[in-house]
């Protein structure tokens, strides 16, 4: 038993925590924000070249063949500087998804391009009423010869307004909310009838609206068997919502130690505000909900990897990323409200990071599934069978 | 990052599960309960010298006072085992707790006297700590203990003692001399309860029943001989433990098995003609639960394997005590929310077979009996202070 990082690992996770530290300071951020694109294309080549953008790739499309622990190790220091660069739509999500296809060509052409850094990708799930149900796709695809035709809006899309390549969901059978008949397909965003409207999001994140007029799509662009979308998006799902997880904890980590070192310079009545214990105490609440998130991260970590290594079947692994995701969603609110507050006034200001910590935290609480809705889900698995 | 266990760690696990499964029968396990109409020191007793007779009733102490000589791991899964099978832990306050202050402390003399003794169960000890005065803040003790020649002349109050009526021995902080801190001036003194001067007075409590009691000592004349250590010094040797004290308080395998008894009995319990397990409002409230535990799991997991990898049980140890206690807590309130009304009636008028649910009363004591676990072993304020102290520098 350990929960130490490989040597491999410790290489990576100091190479972003350097990058973060000595690159990305706050106010680096911000001018990225608010540059046009949103991103830092040098940046993005950077992680190129480092390496970052392999790391969850097999070997033969030029990957480093890690794991999810490789994954979680980028994401948590990421997270530390709410790093804007779309590491988790490109790699963990879009980049997961093609990793579990079927379609062997389709791999052999689009990984090594994510890896080299020339394509941003994206997957376009989300519609105006679906909410968080993967399965609600009102998109249509309608077979035609040797491909199909999409109509249909997504929207909310991450990193849609940079993303030059989308996996989109879209149903060619069955009615809204059937599991069965859906598909997905890779879409060039430069596509005859791909229609992007990309807006700003509260984290400073871009998204865009993505509607599909008639877009002709050739079915050597199926990401696997046609009307099975969601056994790979299921499969997926455990490390998407594990990459997620491990960015908020990165981010309730940094929020954690901002407030408690600010409660150590704050004077008021004479004193340091860290001496009173009723802010010592809510401290020490919000380091025990960092510590309880932690630990269910680690303990998804474990159970992926014994699952990716034939040892046990995926069942507890998902019990646990429903728990995992539904802990840091309460967690996370706490500790994004405790940090605000106990800043006070200057925890209010858009000019502090706190607040800009807070809102990365808040979006990726709705990301794949709110607190609720995964505790739901949770419930289902243990109650009901 | 794994939590796998080496085959041979396997093996033991399996043996340890052999044991219990063999030794911890229904007889026993109706005994160790302590209900109605047995005798809980004699089935505590006989239990701890089945332990002892199969070598491990000291997993915690080192070999050469008889302790198992395990590794951590298997102290760890051993420790696991037993909460899993629902098996009540050894009575601490000899085994665990004056215990390793006499084989760190004692001198040979006091080693060859009581360690044996402890070891066969053959003394019964309890833990005078608290007094009127010193609860949470201990160092404010003000029992006395005067030196005079041969003896120290103790005088004084002493409460919570748990199971003082059962005891041959009481292990004592006592005031020896008025120091600079408060902390200076306490001494560490082993106390025989058949000494002249000495009252157990039996303190009933919310459950109804009688494990507490207050210790009054009158002109009690204790032989210098049972001074642990230095005369003033006892504030240290007493503090060494608490942390060792705090690590076993997760009690995560114990709240698993009371969970998933929990889940059996939502599933028995009907309300409006559903099972309460599939009502979604007390599903939440299971979940809240369930999910903190996975998550304890590995709080657990994670302190467990630096200790193993030599570190020290550290401040987080508080966090351990604390979380496994909310848990703990919050489990016993669900049983009684399952017991709903029912669990209101008190067995000596009606008993809970009776009322066709017939873990009713049972609820209610664990519910009642349970709200102390938060208070004692320092409480879950003070250990929120400690880790605010100790682990965020405030």
């Amino acid at each position: 038993m350990n929960f130490e990082f490989s040597e491999e690992q410790t290489m990576i996770k100091d190479s972003v925590t350097r990058f973060v530290r000595e690159q990305y300071d706050f106010d680096t951020r911000r001018g990225i924000v608010e540059s046009a694109e949103g991103i830092s294309r040098d940046f993005w080549s950077m992680f190129a070249e480092l390496g970052w953008l392999s790391v969850p790739f097999a070997e033969e499309y030029g990957g480093f063949g890690g794991n999810v622990v490789d994954i979680a190790v980028v994401m948590e220091e990421l997270g530390k500087g709410i790093v804007v660069e779309p590491y988790a739509s490109t790699v963990v999500v879009f980049g997961g998804l093609l990793s579990a296809a079927t379609n062997e060509d389709l791999k052999a052409s689009v990984i090594p391009s994510i890896i080299e850094g020339n394509c941003l990708g994206s997957f376009a799930y989300m519609e105006p009423q679906s909410r968080f149900e993967m399965a609600d796709v009102t998109t249509t695809a309608k077979p035609v010869d040797g491909g199909y035709t999409l109509n249909g809006v997504k929207t909310v899309v991450a990193n849609g307004g940079t993303a030059n390549s989308f996996i989109v969901s879209a149903r060619s059978s069955g009615d809204q909310f059937d599991r069965n008949g859906i598909s997905l397909f890779l879409v060039d965003s430069t596509a005859p009838g791909v229609e992007v409207k990309p807006y700003k999001m509260m984290d400073g994140q871009s998204a865009a609206t993505v509607t599909f007029n008639n877009v002709s799509v050739d079915d050597t662009h199926l990401l696997n068997a046609p009307g099975e979308a969601m056994d790979l998006i299921d499969q997926v799902m455990p490390q998407i919502l594990i990459g997620l997880s491990a960015e908020a904890l990165g981010i309730m980590t940094t929020l954690n130690s901002l407030t408690v070192d600010y409660s150590k310079t704050r004077q008021q009545f004479g004193t340091p505000i860290s001496s009173f214990q009723v802010l010592q105490h809510r401290m020490v609440d919000t380091f025990m909900a960092c510590e309880q998130s932690k630990s269910m991260l680690y303990r998804g970590l474990c159970e992926s990897k014994s699952v990716s290594e034939g040892e046990t079947d995926g069942s507890a692994l998902v019990k646990t990323v429903h728990a995992l995701k539904a802990t840091v969603a309460r967690y996370g609110k706490t500790i994004g409200e405790e940090a605000i507050q106990l800043h006070g006034g200057i925890g209010m200001t858009d000019e502090l990071n706190i607040g800009h910590y807070v809102k990365r935290l808040m979006m990726i609480n709705t990301a794949f599934g709110d607190g609720d809705y995964h505790q739901k889900k949770f419930n289902q698995i243990s109650y009901m069978s | 990052m794994d939590i796998k266990f080496s085959a041979e760690d396997i093996a033991f696990r399996d043996e340890v599960r052999a044991f219990f499964a063999k030794e911890y029968d229904a007889t026993v396990a109706e005994q160790l309960s302590g209900s109605a109409g047995t005798d809980y020191k004699s089935a505590i007793v006989n239990w701890q010298k089945k332990l002892h007779a199969k070598g491990w009733i000291a997993p915690g102490w080192p070999k050469e006072y008889g302790g198992t000589g395990w590794t951590s791991t298997q102290k760890f899964i051993y420790e696991t085992e037993r909460g899993l099978a629902g098996i009540p832990d050894v009575v601490p306050f000899g085994l665990k707790m004056v215990a390793p202050v006499i084989y760190t402390f004692g001198n040979e003399e006091q080693k060859a006297r009581f360690l044996p003794r402890i070891l066969e169960s053959e003394d019964w000890w309890c833990q005078g700590y608290s007094e009127p005065g010193a609860g949470s803040d201990l160092a404010a003790l003000s029992t006395s203990a005067d030196y005079a020649g041969d003896n120290y002349i103790v005088n004084g109050r002493k409460i919570w003692t748990t199971f003082a009526q059962y005891a041959d021995w009481i292990f004592c902080l006592v005031r020896t001399s008025k120091g600079v801190r408060r902390q200076e001036g306490i001494s560490f003194l082993l106390i025989d309860m058949k000494s002249p001067g000495i009252t157990v007075k039996p303190i009933v409590t919310i459950d109804g029943k009688h494990s507490l009691n207050e210790v009054l000592f009158e002109d009690v004349a204790v032989p210098t001989e049972n001074l642990i250590g230095d005369q003033d010094k006892g504030w240290t040797y007493a503090k060494a433990l608490l942390a060792h004290e705090r690590t076993g308080m997760a009690e995560v395998a114990d709240s698993k098995r009371m969970l998933d008894g929990l889940k059996k009995r939502a599933a028995a319990e009907i309300n409006g003609g559903k099972p309460m397990i599939e009502d979604p409002v007390f599903q939440m409230r299971m979940s809240d639960i369930e999910m903190e535990l996975m998550a304890l799991e590995y709080t657990e997991l994670r302190v467990f394997a630096s200790m193993a990898a030599g570190g020290m049980p550290g401040p987080e140890s508080s966090l351990l005590k604390i979380k496994g206690t909310e848990i703990s807590q919050a489990i016993h309130e669900l049983q009684l929310q399952l017991a709903a009304t029912y669990g209101g009636a008190l067995p000596s008028e009606l008993s809970s077979d009776e009322l066709g649910h017939d873990f009713a009363a049972e609820a209610r004591g664990k519910y009642m009996y349970g709200r102390a676990a938060t208070i004692y072993g320092g409480s879950n304020e003070v250990q929120r202070n400690v880790i605010a102290k100790a682990v965020l520098g405030l």
